[in-house]
């Protein structure tokens, strides 16, 4: 029997574990491929959309290969590297922007090359469904001349991702792997091989001239890594990763996600070549140009493709981003490609008519759970700092957009910087940031060093619930487990932040809003950098643990209606008829009662 | 369309649900009966969903498309069935739908947070099926049904039986995908609900 495995699914329980095809997401697929590649090592950090790569693989009770969630993507990749190095097969997940942190190690992984298949999996997320921006990962291959593999459906996915180990052991390249959300989290029949274990061992190979980078060096391994490039673009053809199909005088050149929605609404004479796979062959690209009147591209965000077509295509005009027929931000679908095409004077099989808008209905945002910690500390934030500024970073809290305590986000660690740098700029309000403790760990540690050894005058929230939460609960150093679930002892937080150089560390839970709120008066009233580290657990992984704490009621005939539990913004209260009351979704931390002026609230009595 | 039918389209065609609710509610497990059923059945199938932050107690939605081969995202305007776990997530969603499209809704629905912080009007059931127009809704009591069955958690079971009859797919296909994606302890229970759902799609 051969036995097809998909990571964390409930397969034990599932009668059809064994057939071929699977309804899977996108990321499930992908991290199957990786197995069927025989991966030895997968490191990285979480960040929507790629975290279930590594979840599956971690959550994998048959694993063979190595997983770990790293403290940051640059972390995860020089570890994947050296993986690479000592010849297995590595893969590195991250979000787009995580690929900024480690863009450090990737532009010279290209000149030192690879030994064992290392694949970077950098997904990018069109429309910033969950992201700080749109930006296009195939740029970071153009950059660092490496090849890039961009799927258009999962079963593309599943295949290139399985076949990109082998591509960088033919080039000894890192191969950077570009899904997209509608890739990552969306969903489809996938046929499935084999999984495949490893029987590498790691040996690494001494050899100055390609590991150290010195500049005699690297000025060979740069020229080394140019001289690739022709042989590259002529495989990535032969492979079949870039293909096209001539049906008429008129052409779309289509990469990614959006070659699938080119697919659904194209009309039966016009031609369609594909793109897959980059550095393009130019040659092949202008041969198929030549064969047409116009040509128009289809591809989000950044106009990779379009630049070179626009390169090989002689008088032939070129419509798409660059033209202004198709937007450079946000993600395409069905209907909008139909409209970029007929508004260039390309034939589709299907039109569409504008739907006519929605009712105007209260929004209704994401936003913190009942119970969350995040939300008693921001309140708590907002009552003893009234006037402040409040600096913070990337997780659940930025929800605290609604609270009005997040006044900056612009990338991972970036809270206790921009509070420092406030402070160097001469603001004199007071300036209160906010961090997560995986984000903390990830890039805030740098942050709180150069604050304290400068003499910034900032209050620092370490907002620490003891997971990754925002991403899907995945362990981090405060854990006190690993990715794969072994325990281990947790990093303090406390002793870091005094080694960093503060004196006033404290650390106490929101829901014990008195002793938090003098606290914070107490950091308010003090000179330097001020730690305060909000310690309580996420209420999710509570549930998950199954700590169950009793509910909480409003009784009825004591309410006066003064809406102070209201204003507080638990999704667990609400108002009828004037007074507050509780849903079956209080999980029991208790504040509300702290926050009633008349006693109110009590526990709930069963009847 | 009555009964259960089989899948029939051709390339590029497909049944497109949308599933919308709250986040939490079960949209995705839904999806994920809908996307068994059709690997069951050998037919091609796609679907999209909120992953990530948005989940966190905000508007979601599912699409799953039954019978496509290309991408995964409807387009507004020509879904086929509307299924929704909350009625105010109906309305919002209700634009995905063709004229002709079928809404199923569940009667209940959340009043958004913020609404009550900002002391914002809170609209009633019948506003919002005034909001609907003339679409076609029909409203299950998905809540009392659930518990009839056992278990309040099994409304998104309740609410696809009763919209099963209009999918292309077997009931015989739905229920084997029940099987292989609730929990082994609760199949039975999510069995009852699909039943009681369908007959409560009925009336």
């Amino acid at each position: 029997m051969t036995h097809t495995r998909t990571g964390n699914i409930d397969r034990e329980s599932d009668p059809g574990f064994y057939m071929v095809v699977h309804y899977l997401l996108g990321n499930e697929a992908i991290a199957h491929g990786c197995l069927e590649a025989a991966v030895d090592v997968a490191c990285g950090y979480p960040g929507t959309p790629s975290s279930e790569v590594i979840d599956t693989l971690r959550m994998d009770p048959d694993r063979a290969c190595k997983v770990e969630w790293s403290v940051n993507e640059k972390v995860a990749f020089e570890e994947a590297l050296a993986v690479s190095w000592c010849g297995l097969r590595a893969l590195f997940t991250t979000k787009h922007v995580g690929l900024n942190v480690a863009a450090d190690p990737l532009m010279t992984s290209a000149y030192t090359g690879t030994k064992g298949g290392f694949v970077i999996l950098s997904a990018d997320d069109p429309y910033a469904h969950s992201s700080q921006n749109e930006q296009d990962s195939r740029c970071y291959a153009r950059f660092a001349r490496i090849p890039c593999l961009d799927p258009s459906t999962l079963q593309e996915a599943h295949d290139m991702v399985r076949d990109a180990f082998a591509l960088s052991e033919e080039f000894s390249l890192p191969v950077l792997f570009r899904p997209t959300t509608r890739i990552c989290h969306s969903k489809s029949d996938v046929d499935m091989g084999d999984v495949v274990v490893s029987d590498r061992t790691a040996s690494f190979e001494k050899d100055a001239g390609q590991y150290v980078v010195i500049p005699a060096h690297t000025r060979i391994l740069h020229r080394k890594l140019n001289q690739k490039q022709p042989a590259l673009q002529k495989r990535l053809v032969e492979l079949g990763y870039n293909r096209y199909e001539i049906r008429g005088k008129t052409a779309v050149i289509c990469g990614g996600v959006g070659a699938s929605y080119v697919r659904e609404v194209i009309g039966p004479d016009v031609s369609v070549a594909t793109i897959g796979a980059y550095p393009i062959d130019e040659g092949w690209l202008r041969e198929f140009i030549s064969r047409h009147e116009k040509v128009m591209v289809i591809e989000e965000l950044s106009p990779v493709i379009e630049e070179v077509a626009r390169q090989v295509s002689g008088t032939i005009p070129v419509y798409g981003k660059m033209s202004g027929h198709v937007p450079y931000e946000g993600e395409m679908a069905p209907d909008r490609v139909a409209g970029y095409l007929n508004a260039a004077g390309f034939e589709t099989s299907v039109t569409y008519q504008p739907a006519e808008k929605p009712a105007a209905l209260p929004v209704r945002p994401p936003i913190l759970c009942a119970g969350c910690a995040h939300r008693t500390a921001m309140y708590a934030m907002k009552k003893v700092f009234r006037d402040a500024i409040f600096p913070s970073d990337i997780g659940c809290y930025t929800l605290g957009i609604q609270l009005g305590t997040v006044d900056t986000t612009i990338c991972m660690g970036a809270s206790i910087t921009i509070a420092s740098g406030m402070s160097l700029a001469g603001e004199t309000r007071d300036i209160v940031c906010t961090i997560g403790d995986s984000t903390f760990l990830h890039t805030g540690i740098q942050g709180l060093v150069n604050a304290v050894y400068n003499g910034a005058n900032i209050t620092v929230v370490i907002l620490d619930n003891r997971i990754t939460a925002m991403t899907g609960h995945q362990p981090n150093p405060t854990t006190g487990l690993t990715a794969c679930g072994v325990a281990t002892p947790a990093v303090p937080l406390d002793a870091i932040c005094r080694a960093s150089g503060a004196t006033f560390v404290e650390t106490v839970s929101p829901n014990d809003l008195t002793t938090f709120i003098n606290v914070l008066k107490e950091a308010k009233a003090r000179a330097g950098v001020k730690v305060i580290i909000a310690r309580q657990p996420c209420v999710i992984s509570e549930k998950r643990s199954k700590i169950v704490r009793g509910r909480y009621s409003v009784q009825q005939d004591a309410c006066i209606g003064c809406k102070a539990c209201i204003k507080f913004g638990c999704p667990a209260i609400e108002l009828n008829g004037g007074l507050a009351s509780i849903t079956d979704l209080c999980s029991g931390c208790g504040v509300c009662v702290q926050i009633c002026p008349v006693g109110a609230i009590g526990r709930e009595v069963k009847e | 369309m009555s009964g259960w039918g089989h899948w029939q389209g051709g390339e590029g065609m497909s049944f497109d649900v949308m599933i919308v609710g709250i986040g939490g509610q079960g949209t995705i497990l839904t999806s994920n009966i809908l996307g068994k059923a059709c690997v069951i059945e050998g037919i091609p199938v796609r679907g999209a969903e909120t992953h990530g932050m948005a989940q966190r107690g905000g508007s979601v939605e599912s699409q799953i498309r039954i019978g496509q081969e290309f991408g995964p995202l409807i387009a507004p305007g020509t879904a086929d069935l509307l299924l929704s776990f909350d009625l105010m997530e109906a309305v919002r969603a209700a634009h995905w739908l063709k004229p002709e499209g079928q809404i199923y809704s569940s009667r209940e629905f959340v009043v958004p947070t913020s609404v009550f912080m900002q002391d914002l009007p809170a609209p009633t059931e019948q506003m919002l099926l005034e909001m609907l127009g003339d679409r076609q809704i029909t409203v299950i009591d998905s809540r009392e049904i659930a518990e009839q069955a056992g278990n309040v958690l099994t409304q998104n079971i309740v609410m696809l039986g009763a919209a099963s009859p209009m999918l292309p797919l077997q009931k015989e296909s739905l229920q084997e995908a029940i099987r292989r994606t609730v929990p082994p302890k609760t199949i039975d229970l999510n069995l009852k609900a699909f039943d009681m759902g369908i007959e409560a799609g009925k009336l």
